[in-house]
């Protein structure tokens, strides 16, 4: 049923079943307006309308996007405890629509830098799936050569800065990086974001009082998932609005479980910061998750709140709702992406599986960049001099 | 002796300082953030240039004894070693200044943050007349936060531009130090080599005139073992202004470490355009019985008791390293293989410092060639107190350096 009205709209050109998924996500632009859940609560500006623009096709590539995220995040989750991914691993699921609405929002010349909980928006900056596996299993064929790890995934050519451990140490970086965009004259943005813990950092003060007195374009953007690790939010921030500690700079909480929301804010945010300089988004979302590999996650939260957010709040649910509701897709229909996407992270993590390890050499490679012209030697001149270009 | 002199392998004549060859600097295309015009002149390390070693390629070309006039710090020497052009006489300051400025017109990525940079001038005039120039984009005066306006300035060097921090003492640096070491020195490795992060970051240090315990720090000892940063020592106008531009123009953060009391020197230096190798150290006067290694003010404290030591009879090799990280193990290495015996004359504190880690470094190589143990002659452990009496103790006064060279040279 739900095919035969989509050839109707897409022109009566008819497609075999088998392409229909491809059909589904590449051909439909019919505008469809959604309603986000929640208003927005805007502290020294006008919040944006509740209404949001969006087509078949971006709700079809929602729910396929986050259902990828979702699936890799547990499948790293498998891999971690299989020990062959070691050290940290931040996951990301129940926070997808942040990742999600952001970027249908800005293009890729926009820039976004975070913490250490990447991987998700790695992939919604372009990266593919062997290399978010690769790097996290340390094989050569991984992002940053195998040597940065989970929290160190960096994208150049999607301006995706990272990727950093130093909680809150990213938030200079990014308003750094607006500033060169200023400097350059690019009309691009940078959306440098952090979480609930990280907000009481004082670097993130200093570099917003910088980036206000310079009209910077950058967006601040704080994942509210309400715990910092294991200390709930009221443990550790006495004004937990965080979309109001910018004082003089405006700030809009949105609800970050909600891609449109997301989408819509976001677009707010840009066309705000290109005019008059920064501001702040709180995103109020949550991980299920605890907040590494090795925290359970359990400690601090009852079971029955991770499962009462999960059941009313879940992202990809939403989405699924509406594409239902929309009748853009069976049930079956999307039981039968999301197996499809299943598939397609096993295949990834196989073939990640299969990459080898950095050669010894490249322990000492990229250390420095040998520059200028010169013949450049090692620290103590005894390797050969390598004649530079 | 020329052995010391070139670079190893470029075994090329000393040839006239005036014949620069046509690896004359290329304007750089302006338009993209990426291109590097990659042709400079280089003092020194290709043999083509010899400035690098002012006073010993003047000794080298004259063949009388080599004790010249001990005092090679003098103006004079480093301009008589210019051998057509006349130079233009200046201050340290000034050609710190005038090769940022240099740097900055001919590239226009290249920019400045720190504390009272711009309007002000800057508090050791550094940047004098900059932003006057430059306008307010380009030089920028940030409010008191050095962890942040760090944080950005490598933030802006991951795009492609070139920020200059300055520390307004390099103490204050140390609350800059997660992002020194983290993003600035780890990022390129982290990434895969995915970025660069072409930032200089510089500021006076050292003990000066009773500034007190917070005012006088040694930073380069904390910073020291962070993988990936470069860490250069200016002493002269000459070698400030080449390292200054090196550093501008490198692709790996450089750290460049001036000191308080040295910003009033004045020296002759030339008018065309030159670099100095930021992995070189300067030889500041060949001798034959040991190798005193120093950098930045000790040097001059060096020089002062060479003079003493020559009417003693001694005849110390002095090298300024210059290059704080990496060691240019191979002037010392030869200059070691020379005389035998080393005595390292530093401002950084006994414990952990440079002379600790050169120490160590020219035990692991040189062990072999030592008649002698080697001595280090550093700051005393201590917070730099503010009687001048005392701050007088705590860091390396000559006639303690004749003593140790007495010593170890017995």
């Amino acid at each position: 049923m739900a095919l035969s009205r989509l050839s109707s709209r897409s022109n009566g050109i008819i497609r075999p079943f088998s392409a229909a998924f491809s059909r589904l996500i590449s051909t439909d632009t019919t505008p469809i307006t959604i309603e986000t859940s929640l208003p927005f609560t805007a502290h020294l500006c006008d919040p944006p309308s509740r209404s949001v623009e969006s087509s078949s096709q971006e709700l079809l590539d929602f729910f396929r996007t986050m259902a990828l995220m979702r699936r890799m995040e547990i499948a790293a989750d498998s891999l971690y405890k299989a020990k062959l991914i070691r050290g940290f691993c931040h996951l990301y699921d129940g926070q997808e629509a942040v990742a999600i609405g952001m970027e249908a929002a800005i293009t890729k010349k926009d820039a976004i830098i975070t913490a250490y909980r990447d991987h998700c928006i790695f992939l919604g900056r372009g990266g593919s799936l062997h290399e978010v596996f690769s790097e996290l299993m340390g094989r050569q064929a991984g992002c940053s050569k195998g040597k940065g790890g989970s929290m160190h995934f960096y994208k150049k050519e999607s301006s995706f800065y990272g990727g950093h451990g130093i909680v809150g140490a990213q938030v200079p970086l990014g308003c750094g990086i607006a500033f060169a965009q200023k400097y350059n004259k690019e009309e691009a943005v940078t959306f440098a974001m952090y979480g609930d813990g990280a907000a009481n950092q004082g670097q993130l003060f200093e570099a917003l009082n910088i980036s206000a007195l310079w009209d910077l374009p950058a967006i601040l953007v704080c994942e509210n998932n309400h715990y910092g690790m294991g200390t709930a939010e009221w443990r550790a921030a006495k004004s937990p609005s965080y979309y109001k500690r910018g004082d003089y700079v405006p700030g809009l909480k949105v609800d970050g479980m909600d891609a449109f929301a997301v989408k819509q804010a976001c677009k707010f945010a840009k066309d705000h910061a290109l005019e008059k300089g920064p501001i702040i988004l709180e995103m109020d979302t949550y991980r299920y998750h605890g907040h590494s590999m090795s925290d359970p996650g359990s400690t601090y939260r009852t079971r029955d709140e991770i499962s009462g957010v999960r059941q009313e709040r879940d992202p990809i649910e939403r989405i699924k709702k509406l594409v239902l509701s929309h009748d853009l897709a069976t049930e079956k229909e999307l039981k039968d992406m999301e197996k499809e996407i299943r598939k397609e992270v096993d295949d990834a993590i196989a073939k990640a599986k299969d990459c080898p390890m950095p050669e010894p050499s490249e322990l000492f490679t990229n250390v420095y960049v040998k520059g200028f012209g010169t013949e450049s030697f090692g620290p103590d001149r005894k390797e050969v001099k390598a004649a530079l270009p | 002796m020329s052995a010391i002199l070139q670079g190893a392998g470029a075994a090329t004549a000393l040839s006239p300082f005036n014949s620069i060859d046509s690896n004359k600097l290329v304007a750089p295309s302006r338009s993209s953030l990426s291109v590097r015009s990659k042709r400079y002149i280089v003092a020194g390390s290709d043999g083509t240039n010899n400035k690098t070693f002012a006073s010993s390629s003047l000794i080298a070309r004259r063949s009388d004894p080599l004790i010249p006039n001990a005092v090679a710090t003098k103006a004079d020497t480093a301009a008589s070693s210019t051998s057509s052009k006349s130079g233009h006489e200046l201050l340290l300051f000034e050609a710190l200044q005038e090769g940022l400025e240099e740097e900055m017109d001919r590239d226009p990525h290249v920019c400045v943050m720190g504390e009272d940079v711009g309007h002000y001038g800057g508090s050791y005039k550094v940047t004098k007349g900059l932003a006057d120039k430059f306008g307010d984009l380009r030089v920028l005066d940030t409010p008191i936060c050095e962890n942040a306006f760090t944080g950005m300035g490598i933030g802006a060097a991951m795009t492609g531009l070139r920020p200059v921090i300055e520390g307004m003492n390099m103490g204050f640096l140390l609350l800059a130090f997660n992002q020194i070491s983290n993003n600035c020195g780890m990022l390129h490795y982290t990434s895969g080599g995915q970025f660069t992060i072409p930032v200089v970051i510089r500021g006076p240090g050292g003990v000066g005139r009773q500034l007190g315990a917070e005012h006088s720090q040694r930073l380069e000892s904390y910073f020291q073992s962070i993988p990936g940063i470069q860490m250069v020592a200016c002493s002269t106008p000459y070698n400030a202004k080449g390292l200054m531009k090196a550093a501008i123009r490198s692709e790996n953060p450089v750290i460049l470490f001036e000191h308080v009391l040295l910003y009033n020197l004045k020296e002759s230096i030339p008018d065309e355009d030159y670099i100095c190798n930021l992995e070189e150290a300067e030889m500041v006067r060949p001798g034959e019985h040991i190798t005193i290694l120093t950098y930045s003010r000790m040097r001059y404290h060096v020089m002062q008791a060479a003079k003493t030591l020559v009417n003693k009879g001694y005849d110390p090799e002095v090298i300024d390293i210059r290059s704080l990280k990496p060691f240019d193990l191979h002037t010392i290495g030869n200059s070691v293989k020379k005389t035998h015996r080393v005595l390292i004359v530093e401002e950084c504190m006994r414990t952990g410092g440079i002379g600790a880690s050169l120490t160590a470094a020219i035990n692991e190589n040189f062990h072999d060639y030592l008649d002698a143990p080697v001595m280090c002659l550093s700051s005393q452990d201590v917070p730099t107190p503010y009687a001048g009496t005392l701050e007088e103790w705590t860091v390396v006064q000559p006639a303690q350096i004749v003593t140790a060279v007495e010593q170890l040279c017995q």
